[in-house]
């Protein structure tokens, strides 16, 4: 019998492995992420009090750009060789392959969150008057919304026209509201305040929506 | 059947004529925004006749999930077509009111922020079904309509709780309603309701114009002797 | 055991993508144990009846039963799978790659599954401890790496597609040994292929298809045959 988590877990090694065997990418990824962080600060002036104060939304933008770019080419590598048809002919369940790609993700677009933040901290001299445990929380339920739509979509823009620009175009939207309280939230909590009103939206949104997501998973996978 | 879409589209005409009368002469003006207000009887029933329209479209897209009919589909794709025309022309009379009684084009407002949203979420599933290839689509942006239908609740719920933190000018007002414009309101609803439906079945009936010929291609291919049927 | 059951049975099975129809009702029934050529013209269908074999395509109408299910994820463990493409990826080892493919169909990864996966490159031919990437391979050992995978879980159907499209003579010719020795062993075979010669003498039927339909079946490479036949049914 084959378990399901012992596929993703199988899965999962497998495309970290991968990643950690293309170099390129991860260089590229992380470079990226420094000039995203620079361009902002020169947009949107450090030192002005004002900017400070809108730091929290700017650097869940710069995160946002930083997971398209990774999305976009973690799914990539299915589409090579077409590798992915190996995985549906196998009896391997499809939910298993959203699972680990979407945790692939998410490990892939944190550590890149983790490489942004001190550069951010640091440019736009950031200190947090409120609880800063919530941020680490903010920024798991965050960071899991993003990717698991982002997945999801990616998936789905495979077989697309202009497969690249149609990730974006799916995810934005939707995403909006958990960008709003990603975004509020860190602000509330930066600034002083609990957050944990958008604390809840975000978990229930987080629910809500990786449920919603292994339910299609499969349907989406096999349309032609 | 053929005689209904005439009748129907003569009925909903005469509606729609007696419905901008009821906006434009027998409701009362306004006391503070005078003439400019009765812009409201287009602003919101066109909003709540295009959630109507999205509603069916996450009903459509449901069933076709689950039953996998081309009809199906064709609701779906019809209704949010129109509902994002309507929805737009909420989205456009929202600034047209503002501006001349508040001075400003746009306040982030919670309903029309929320309605912007609502609209680019329709609007990337419109994007969906132009980009994808013709097997997957229906598929596809159906699993995209469940997705977007129950962001919406939370695109509500997150503008509205950051606006109460954040309060800006809201247009459309609150508070209590002179039954005079409710009833002019309610009309303008009435028929916008009647006009939509009119609209989405002739775009209906040309969706399935389109995929019957296609239809009979393939069946002309699938029944030919030798090869496709050529064109 | 013999099987005199019939191993894949597809009925009036049609395939459209929008306007063009790409099977136009084919209906066969293949016995196991054999080695199938499926032979025709590009856009005859041959691929597009493969894949809906392989469970990748769905049918707009008619059926297939394949080791007497009708839904492939009944039965997809016992089925192998192989086209041009490689379905492999390009930066693993060939044995990493089968270690995963592995994984899938429910063969552990200690001693006895890394065993079974050496085992079946050694198979095709190939070395189990190459290290280098499949990406680097040429065309005739990423084919006969492609192969290894599709044996990997020992299926009882394989379903091949092009599987010797730019490969050298000398791995062609081992595919083919190697097909004929799995049918022997009891597995039914499925091979579209431009070259139908390389086949000549290992396949039991050569099976022709034209413009979404078969059109005759052969025990011998003969397409003069086939004219006839098509001949006879137009009148």
């Amino acid at each position: 019998m084959i378990a399901p988590t012992g596929i993703t877990r199988v899965t999962l090694l497998k495309d970290l492995r991968l990643e950690w065997r293309s170099k390129d990418a991860i260089n590229s990824m992380l470079f990226f992420s420094l000039l995203v962080v620079v361009v902002f600060s020169f947009s949107f002036d450090p030192t002005a009090e004002e900017s400070r104060q809108i730091a929290g939304g700017l650097i869940w933008v710069a995160f946002l750009f930083a997971a398209v770019v990774a999305l976009n080419q973690t799914w990539a590598r299915e589409i090579r060789n077409q590798v992915l048809d190996a995985y549906r002919i196998s009896p391997a369940p499809a939910n298993s392959l959203f699972m680990a790609k979407t945790l692939g993700n998410f490990i892939f677009v944190s550590v890149l969150e983790a490489l942004m933040t001190p550069l951010f901290i640091m440019f736009y001299r950031l200190r947090s008057l409120g609880p800063a445990w919530q941020l680490l929380l903010i920024a798991v339920l965050g960071t899991w919304a993003l990717v698991v739509n982002g997945t999801f979509f990616a998936a789905m823009s495979l077989r697309t026209r202009s497969r690249e620009i149609m990730l974006p175009l799916l995810l934005f939207p939707i995403s909006i509201p958990a960008l709003l309280a990603m975004v509020q939230a860190t602000a509330d909590i930066l600034n002083g305040e609990g957050a944990r009103f958008w604390i809840v939206l975000l978990a229930t949104y987080d629910l809500v929506f990786t449920t919603v997501c292994l339910l299609l998973f499969e349907t989406v996978l096999n349309a032609e | 059947m053929k005689r209904v879409f005439p009748i129907l589209s003569v009925l909903t005409a005469t509606l729609l004529i007696y419905a901008l009368y009821q906006a434009l002469v027998v409701a009362p003006t306004e006391q503070t925004m005078g003439d400019v207000q009765r812009i409201f009887y287009y602003h919101v029933p066109s909003a709540w006749t295009a959630f109507i329209l999205f509603f069916v479209n996450f009903g459509a897209s449901i069933l076709y999930l689950i039953k996998r009919r081309p009809a199906a589909d064709m609701v779906a794709l019809v209704s949010a077509e129109v509902g994002v025309v309507f929805l737009l022309v909420n989205l456009v009379t929202g600034p047209i009111w503002a501006r001349p009684v508040w001075g400003i084009w746009w306040t982030w407002d919670w309903r029309l922020t929320s309605t912007l949203v609502t609209w680019l979420i329709y609007v990337s599933y419109l994007m969906l079904r132009r980009f994808s290839s013709g097997g997957q689509t229906p598929t596809l942006a159906a699993a995209l309509a469940v997705l977007g239908a129950l962001c919406i609740p939370f695109v509500y719920f997150s503008i509205w709780f950051f606006r109460t933190q954040h309060p800006q000018p809201v247009i459309g007002g609150d508070g209590s309603i002179d039954p005079r414009m409710m009833h002019a309101l309610l009309i303008n609803w009435l028929a916008f309701v009647c006009f939509a439906f009119m609209v989405c079945w002739s775009r209906y009936r040309l969706e399935k114009l389109q995929r019957d010929v296609n239809q009979a291609y393939a069946m002309a291919s699938l029944l030919a002797p030798h090869g496709s049927a050529r064109r | 055991m013999t099987e005199t059951v019939s191993a894949v049975t597809v009925s009036n099975l049609i395939k459209q993508f929008g306007r063009f129809a790409a099977l136009r009702g084919v209906t066969a029934e293949f016995s196991g144990g054999k080695l199938y050529a499926i032979l025709g013209d590009n856009g005859a269908g041959k691929t597009t009846l493969l894949r809906t074999l392989a469970g990748l395509s769905q049918p707009s109408g008619g059926g297939v039963s394949i080791l007497g299910a009708s839904k492939f994820r009944d039965i997809s463990v016992q089925v192998g799978y192989m086209a041009h493409p490689s379905l492999l990826y390009d930066e693993m080892s060939g044995m990493e790659n089968l270690e995963y493919f592995a994984r899938l169909y429910g063969i552990s990864g200690n001693i006895t599954g890394k065993a079974r996966c050496a085992d079946v490159i050694r198979t095709v031919g190939l070395d189990p401890d190459l290290v280098r990437p499949v990406g680097q391979y040429s065309q005739g050992m990423r084919q006969r790496m492609s192969l290894a995978r599709a044996l990997l879980n020992d299926p009882k159907i394989l379903l091949l597609d092009e599987p010797f499209s730019n490969v050298d003579v000398h791995s062609a010719i081992e595919m083919v040994r190697l097909l004929a020795r799995s049918r022997d062993q009891g597995k039914t075979i499925f091979v579209v292929t431009h070259q139908a010669s390389l086949l000549e003498g290992a396949a039991d039927e050569f099976v022709w298809m034209e413009f979404g339909k078969i059109v005759g079946r052969t025990r011998e490479l003969k397409r003069e045959q086939i004219r006839e036949q098509t001949a006879e049914q137009q009148k």
